[in-house]
Parts: C-alpha cells; sequence; structure tokens
C-alpha cells in the first residue's frame, strides 16, 4: 500500500492557486527558519536526501495531511535529528538543561556563513561512475513493477508512485547510473543502478483522459522495469 | 524484510506543536550546541529569498532562443551547459532542457514532494508544493492550465514531466510571435517563472 505523500491521480483537491511571477516569498519567518534549518543541518552530514524524504513521508499520514509545507520539513528534521543520534529525544522535551553545554561532538562541521554559498553550489550529484549495465534502450517497451511498494523495506522509501504501477511504458533516454533511493533513504548503500526517463501514454495510466496525445514522463531505476 | 519502524517513532511530537515555536526551539537548542550557526541561516535565507530566482533561468531560455548553438548544447546536455553560465549546485545537479513546440507542451510537477530546479529558478512557489497540483498535474494537466489561464490548440499534446529523481527540468516555451529583432536581455523579460515550468507561455511583448 502508498503512503500519504504519493498523490498523484488523486481526486478531491479542488482548484491550484497561482501566485504573482518572480521569487517566492515565504511570508513568515519561521518558514524562512525552518528552510534553512534544514539546509543548514544537511550539512552536518548525518543523512542523504532520501533519508531527508523518506522522514518527510514517514509522518503519521494525519500529521502530513494537517501539516503545511514547512511544518513537515520541520517535523522531519526533528525526527531524523533523533533517529541519527545528533539530538535525543529529552533534547527535544527541553530536559537537556543550559548548564551543562560541552561541545557537541558534530559542532566542528557546523555551517559557517561564510561557506553557505560554496556549500549551496556545490550540491550533491546523485550520478555514480559504475553500476549494473544499462538494460533498456531508448524506445524499448518496459513494464513498471506491480504493486510499486519497496523491495527492500516493507512500507519503505520508494521513487515509483502508485498511479504508474505496473503501467506499459516507452523508455525516452537513460540518464546514467544514479544513487537508488529505495536503498539509500534507509542507509542501506547507495546501490547505483541505470536511471531512465520513460514515457507513459495518458490513456495507460487514467480511466478518462483529457486528450488522446497526452502523456506522462516518469524517471525509473532499472530495478523498477521489466521488459514488455 | 525489514520493517520501517520509524512509523512507530515520532520524536516530534516532543516540540511545540505551533510552528514557530517549534522552529524556535529546535533553532535554540542547535545553536546551543554549536550545530548551526545564526549567521548562515540569515545567509542562506538571503540567498533564496533575494538573489537565486527565476531571473537565471529566463537567460537561459533568452539565449536559446537567440543563439541556434546554445539552443543545440541545451538540449543535449542541460547540465553542463547551465553550469558554463554559472547555475549550478543544490537541487540542479543534474539538468534536463525539454522544448514546447506547436504540437507539444512540457509540464513540469513531482508528485511525491516538490522537487524543482532550485538554481534556474530559486525556491517553489506555494502551488507547486500543493496538494492540488501534485495530484492533479499528472491526471489533468489541461484543466489546471486553464487554472493558469493557459488554453492548449487540439494539435498540441501535453508531457507531464514528474521529477521523481534527482534530474530536474527546465522548459523552455515557445518564443513568442513579434520578438524578432528583441535582445536577449529584452527576450528575458517575457519569461516567467511559470512560463519554465509549463504552467504558464512566454509573456507577449508589451503585454
Amino acid at each position: 500500500m502508498s503512503r500519504v505523500h504519493d498523490m498523484g491521480g488523486r481526486f478531491g483537491d479542488g482548484p491550484v492557486s497561482p501566485e504573482p511571477q518572480g521569487i517566492p516569498q515565504l511570508g513568515q519567518e519561521w518558514q524562512q527558519r525552518a528552510l534553512a534549518l534544514t539546509l543548514a543541518t544537511g550539512a552536518l552530514g548525518q543523512w542523504n536526501i532520501d533519508m531527508s524524504r523518506r522522514a518527510r513521508e514517514g509522518l503519521a499520514p494525519a500529521d502530513y495531511a494537517r501539516f503545511t509545507y514547512f511544518e513537515k520539513w520541520i517535523a522531519g528534521l526533528a525526527d531524523l535529528l533523533v533517529e541519527t543520534g545528533v539530538l535525543s529525544r529529552e533534547d527535544l522535551r527541553g530536559d537537556g538543561g543550559e548548564g551543562d553545554e560541552s561541545p557537541h561532538t558534530l559542532a566542528a562541521r557546523v555551517l559557517k556563513a561564510a561557506d553557505v554559498a560554496g556549500v549551496l553550489a556545490r550540491g550533491s550529484a546523485a550520478d555514480r561512475p559504475s553500476g549494473p549495465a544499462q538494460a533498456f534502450v531508448p524506445g524499448q517497451a518496459v513494464r513498471t513493477r506491480h504493486p510499486a511498494d519497496s523491495q527492500l523495506v516493507e512500507g519503505g522509501h520508494t521513487r515509483l508512485p502508485g498511479y504508474a504501477a505496473g503501467a506499459l511504458g516507452y523508455v525516452l533516454r537513460c540518464h546514467g547510473t544514479h544513487v537508488l533511493p529505495d536503498s539509500n533513504a534507509h542507509g542501506l548503500g547507495e546501490a547505483p543502478e541505470p536511471l531512465y526517463a520513460v514515457r507513459f501514454k495518458a490513456t495507460e495510466l487514467w480511466a478518462q483522459t483529457e486528450h488522446p496525445g497526452d502523456e506522462v514522463i516518469l524517471d525509473l531505476w532499472q530495478s523498477y522495469l521489466e521488459p514488455a | 524484510m525489514p520493517h520501517d519502524h520509524h512509523d512507530h517513532d515520532h520524536p516530534h511530537a516532543l516540540l511545540p506543536p505551533d510552528p514557530a515555536l517549534r522552529v524556535r526551539a529546535l533553532e535554540t537548542l542547535l545553536s546551543r550546541k554549536g550545530l548551526v550557526d545564526p549567521a548562515a541561516l540569515d545567509e542562506i535565507i538571503d540567498t533564496y529569498q533575494n538573489r537565486i530566482g527565476p531571473r537565471n533561468g529566463a537567460q537561459v531560455v533568452a539565449r536559446a532562443w537567440s543563439d541556434p548553438a546554445f539552443r543545440a548544447a541545451l538540449l543535449d546536455d542541460a547540465t553542463a551547459v547551465v553550469a558554463d553560465l554559472g547555475f549550478f549546485g543544490r537541487q540542479g545537479e543534474h539538468i534536463v532542457a525539454v522544448e514546447n513546440t506547436p504540437n507539444r507542451h512540457n509540464m513540469v510537477v513531482c508528485t511525491l514532494c516538490s522537487c524543482y530546479p532550485w538554481p534556474l529558478l530559486g525556491i517553489p512557489p506555494g502551488w507547486y508544493k500543493s496538494d492540488a497540483y501534485r495530484s492533479r498535474a499528472v491526471r489533468e494537466p489541461r484543466k489546471v492550465l486553464a487554472e493558469f489561464g493557459v488554453s492548449l490548440p487540439a494539435e498540441t499534446s501535453v508531457r507531464v514531466w514528474d521529477s521523481t529523481a534527482e534530474v530536474r527540468y527546465l522548459v523552455i516555451p515557445m518564443r513568442p510571435e513579434g520578438t524578432e529583432g528583441m535582445d536577449e536581455a529584452a527576450l528575458a523579460d517575457l519569461v516567467t517563472r511559470d512560463s519554465m515550468i509549463g504552467t504558464g507561455l512566454a509573456r507577449e511583448p508589451g503585454q
């Protein structure tokens, strides 16, 4: 079964509300701080981006639905800080006390203002020089696995949306060899695999479609696919 | 198969429920332990609220409209081409440019979270992160486009790119009519953020 974040194709969400062009303004200060705290603590090097996504989508469905966007981020961050041992539950509870602060073992890795530009510019590339041989070529027919669930961890992280499970598609291009989120999100290693852009006809995915020529493209790892 | 044990352990509930208090409590705690530097937080906020935004992507599009060799290189390997212009880094490590034509309109979504090409467009607008956009863009893109005031002719098919990996997509909108004599700077002014996500079209001159 899918998790609550896997909402592609869901009915009932109502209209989309466009906003002015330009740089979106986050508005309230806490939203800005939530964004910045998440990025700054990422620089401590205790988790990867797949683990951050797993932490947010692992929120209880009721919390995921009621939390606004940056509330999900901050809740996911708090959970990750405890999971990775950076903070304790007592710390979050406020039981840590303020008098006994010897420097944290990770304090040497703190992101300094002068290093922000460099860290953001460096990013974190997901491609890797080697992995399993490419099994599919552009134009080839493939079918996605069904059900969409992670094959590595029960209820675990995957990037195959439920709406595209068991669907017939066609390889559009290969992006090279990329870290497999299903593994990396659970600390099971990067397990890089060929990654493909795969084209699906809208008629393959939905009972009613708006136009016979419409398509959806997904980026899918080799282990999500079999020849069709 | 191992089970995802995190389901039963949600330490965030130990923080105060109010979002502003929650964020402040966490920032205070992390600062006291020397794990975040408040000045670095200010710097990150300034970067994404004042410096990195859709003007970057608009420069790329305007050059693609003006320079056929640049356009060809961009469609072949956008990551390298935009890096040469100084656009690279977090949430833009792997870029693919997709071009709109009279027969094909491209539109980008991330149904599973909110993946977005930060070095080219900045942080995403609220609607991009909304449940409504994430759920509907893949199933009924034309109804969603109509909510942005965009209506496509019958000969145009829609390709919706669901960014499920670390590849970030930049839509190259069609160059508007009547822009033949315009230079890159003037062209870039016609390129809106939404036109590079695919929920808008480039502005007509004088619009």
